[in-house]
């Protein structure tokens, strides 16, 4: 392997920095936070995810420096059972180098982001004592995925993969005890349980691909099972990467394990925009793309991959339609565009795949920090109508329009509803433009960073999958459909919620990271633009992945995905933009499209098939086996009667009855009587007469010195 | 010379009046000096064999039981008092406080 020539040379020493800066960043919180400043607290968690961002500029320096030769740097001895060896080393290669930069990237600016918006969402929340809590977990996040993508082998990946897995449910049920965005509690813990359970399917699957590969090659080293690969017969390989597959169903949130990823929207906003968009949920694009020596060995699983992908970039991207809580658009997008992604690696487009991965977390991060920036601003404008309202009376118009749309104030204020919000241009000039650059950027309009990686992908689907190419640009549309709608209702028109006309645009320290990312979404594209000698990403990549092709612009693709983009938002237009939506006033859509839409509003009633498929029957199973099997039978009948009884039944019988009873309390018992009966009769010899006993004396005297005389 | 039988003969009797004193009386202290008279026969029989077998060893002997009555005497009178104190009486007969 590589590790002795290079180690020493660059900075590639420092590879466990990347996973120590967060550790000491949050042990420092749990320790001295208490003591600490919110900003302090904030700036010690920033600075530790900037020290991983630092250090994996450093690693794609050197890397760069050494030509792209991947490197691996041994840090610690693991297990070590006989054989098998199973260490902590990082490999730092030019795939793992471009995850860690847009992980810690991209993770840094949230955590700066997150500085300015936990602080009004805990004090919107009532409970400034949790800020702490929430950067500890991030920064374990930004650990546990560092974990994930410098690992060396398939067991490292899975130790990270569980963390971040850990992290992700810690964080979706962070206001697990309080009514948030419109939800009751319980619905919060819910979500979180709900995803921690999911990912579990999913890794199961992925553990099975893990023992295969340990079966089949006896080992789980990446470089080792791929060299071994190419020996195996063709069955194994498919096992191991459709069960892997599932793995990645669960993380990467594909069909038919991504329900998780829209209830996941129950935590708080940079966790969304950093786990569940940018960067965990990107893994199972990793793991795909890290295995892509095993996938390519086999193009039945490659059509599988693909397929899956590309259906759920579409199947998503029809539910987005009919959401109205602007973070579950927003969800179901990230669904869509990991099917983009998925899609493009299981046609062996890993470099598109991956250039899709990095645009997508710059501007879905965007998007959800921008929306996060919307639910403070109509949280900040909700207090303010609300403080307003206690010094004069209603006035009549809002009375009329709460009573229409059905939503009392008083009782439930969702500030995630985009039926509530409505002309926030006016009032949130900043988030606007940021949020339109993210939403060009999604959409896929030239030259924003969405359109060169999406345009890839489609382009290497015309050429090889006709079917995906067709099941993604049509997933294309929808995308740039909803994302139209959204910025029609959410900035456009009136405001339709008191809330909404009262929003207060965001401080710097929200607005800024957001133009940082606007910037990146805006550019980002640079990175592999489809032109001769300017696929540095390409190249980059090539150094991991060996056999890359690299496509020309095809016009042809290009314009039509353009004009698909455009009439899109051309026809949201029409819909939503021309007329807006009035307060209470139901979605135009709902009444041309009828079941449909209610179909999409109603996320196609998966949930509620999983429900009356697999949770009902399996809640009832486990009722039979609580109530009748464990405790009717097995607890009532079998151990209290049958075994309980029949052991009272000897017992009582054999050792009570004969052996105690008339045994031992028998002889007992006789021991005290006779003893008592013989002391009785002894103690009339004790007269208590001194005389008496002076007699006995004399007497026992005369009979010795008589006997000793007779003799 | 007086044979020693005469000795032994009037050891005997005394000896035989000190126990019939002390099974018979109900005083203390007629029963103390009963005691004292059975002591002094012994004495008196173990001089007359001590100078019948022309040795010491019986008078060494004898002074030792004299001295022991001697405290034996001190601690049984302390204890007559004391119980004298208690009970005011030295009836041995009302002394059967360990009756069974």
């Amino acid at each position: 392997m590589h590790l002795s020539e290079s180690v020493t040379t660059g900075y590639f020493f420092l590879a466990p920095w990347l996973v120590f800066a967060p550790v000491i960043g949050l042990l420092i919180n749990i320790i001295f936070g208490g003591r600490l400043s919110e900003k302090a607290i904030g700036t010690v968690a920033s600075l530790a995810s900037g020290a991983s961002f630092v250090v994996s500029v450093l690693l794609a320096w050197s890397l760069a420096a050494g030509h792209g030769a991947a490197v691996t740097v041994p840090f610690l001895e693991w297990i070590h059972i006989g054989d098998l060896e199973l260490d902590w080393a990082f490999r730092v290669d030019s795939l793992s180098t471009t995850m860690m930069l847009v992980v810690s990237g991209v993770g840094t600016l949230i955590h700066i982001y997150a500085i300015g918006y936990m602080h009004e969402d805990v004090r919107f929340k009532h409970d400034p004592g949790r800020f702490r809590r929430f950067f500890v977990f991030l920064n374990l996040f930004i650990a546990m995925m560092m974990i994930l993508v410098s690992g060396d082998s398939y067991l490292m990946l899975f130790v990270g993969w569980e963390g971040v897995g850990l992290c992700s449910f810690l964080l979706i049920g962070f206001w697990y005890d309080m009514d948030t965005l419109g939800r009751p509690s319980w619905a919060n813990s819910n979500a979180a349980k709900k995803a921690f359970v999911t990912n579990r399917v999913g890794d199961f699957g992925f553990l099975i691909a893990a023992f295969l590969m340990f079966w089949a090659f006896g080992s789980f080293q990446f470089d080792e099972v791929f060299e071994a690969a190419h020996a195996v017969a063709p069955g194994v390989i498919v096992a191991i990467t459709l069960f892997m597959l599932i793995g990645v169903a669960g993380k990467s949130a594909q069909i038919p394990l991504y329900v998780w990823l829209p209830d996941a929207m129950a935590g708080p906003t940079p966790v969304s925009a950093l786990i569940h968009a940018a960067t965990m949920v990107t893994a199972g694009v990793y793991l795909i793309t890290r295995s892509a020596e095993l996938y390519t060995l086999v193009p039945q699983a490659q059509y599988t991959v693909a397929m899956t992908g590309a259906i759920t970039a579409l199947f998503a991207a029809t539910i987005a339609v009919g959401q109205y809580d602007i973070k579950k658009v927003l969800a179901y997008s990230t669904i869509s565009q990991l099917g983009f992604m998925v899609a493009a690696v299981g046609m062996g487009a890993f470099v598109a795949g991956m250039f899709h991965l990095v645009t997508h977390a710059f501007f879905k991060a965007l998007l959800f920090l921008s929306a996060g920036s919307v639910i403070l601003g109509l949280e900040r404008g909700h207090h303010h109508a609300e403080h307003a309202h206690h010094e004069k009376k209603p006035i009549g118009k809002s009375g009329k329009s709460k009573a229409e749309s059905g939503h009392d104030e008083h009782e439930v204020f969702d500030p995630g509803d985009m039926r509530n919000m409505g002309g926030l241009r006016k009032t949130m000039p900043v988030t606007f433009w940021l949020y339109m650059i993210g939403t060009l950027a999604l959409a896929g309009i030239v030259p924003f960073a969405g359109f060169w990686s999406k345009d890839e992908i489609l382009l290497d689907a015309s050429r090889h999958y006709p079917a995906v190419y067709i099941l993604l640009s049509i997933a294309a549309f929808f995308t740039a459909f909803y994302m139209g709608r959204q910025i029609w209702l959410v900035f456009f028109g009136e405001p339709r919620h008191e809330a909404a006309a009262h929003a207060e645009e965001s401080k710097p320290i929200i607005t800024v990271p957001l133009m940082v990312l606007a910037a990146l979404s805006l550019l980002g594209g640079a990175l592999n633009l489809p032109f001769e000698g300017f696929h540095q990403l390409g190249h980059w990549l090539e150094y991991t992945l060996h056999e890359v092709e690299a496509f020309p612009l095809n016009l042809q693709v290009a314009g039509v995905s353009t004009l698909v983009a455009l009439f899109a938002i051309f026809l949201s237009w029409l819909i939503y933009g021309r007329n807006p939506l009035k307060a209470g006033q139901p979605d135009p859509l709902k009444k041309p499209l009828g079941f449909i839409f209610t179909g999409m509003e109603n996320k196609w009633f998966v949930d509620e098939g999983y429900f009356a498929v697999i949770i009902n029957p399996f809640k009832k199973l486990s009722y039979f086996l609580a109530d009748v099997v464990d405790w009717r039978f097995w607890h009532d009948w079998f151990h209290e009667t049958v075994i309980a009884g029949t052991y009272n039944w000897l017992s009582n019988i054999g050792l009570n009855l004969y052996a105690d009873q008339k045994g031992i309390d028998a002889f007992a018992n006789w021991l005290g009587t006779a003893t008592q009966s013989l002391s009785a009769t002894l103690r009339k010899v004790q007269t208590g007469f001194v005389r008496s006993y002076a007699l006995s004396v004399l007497l026992g005297v005369v009979l010795i010195l008589g006997y000793l005389i007779v003799k | 010379m007086i044979p020693v039988e005469y000795y032994i003969v009037l050891s005997a009797i005394l000896f035989a009046i000190g126990v019939a004193g002390v099974l018979i009386r109900r005083n203390a202290l007629i029963i103390f000096m009963s005691i004292e008279l059975m002591l002094n026969a012994a004495n008196l029989a173990v001089v007359a064999f001590s100078s019948v077998l022309k040795t010491f060893s019986g008078q060494v002997f004898v002074f030792f039981v004299i001295a022991v009555a001697a405290a034996e005497v001190a601690v049984g009178l302390a204890l007559i008092v004391e119980i004298f104190k208690a009970k005011h009486s030295i009836d041995v007969d009302q002394m059967s406080s360990l009756k069974g």
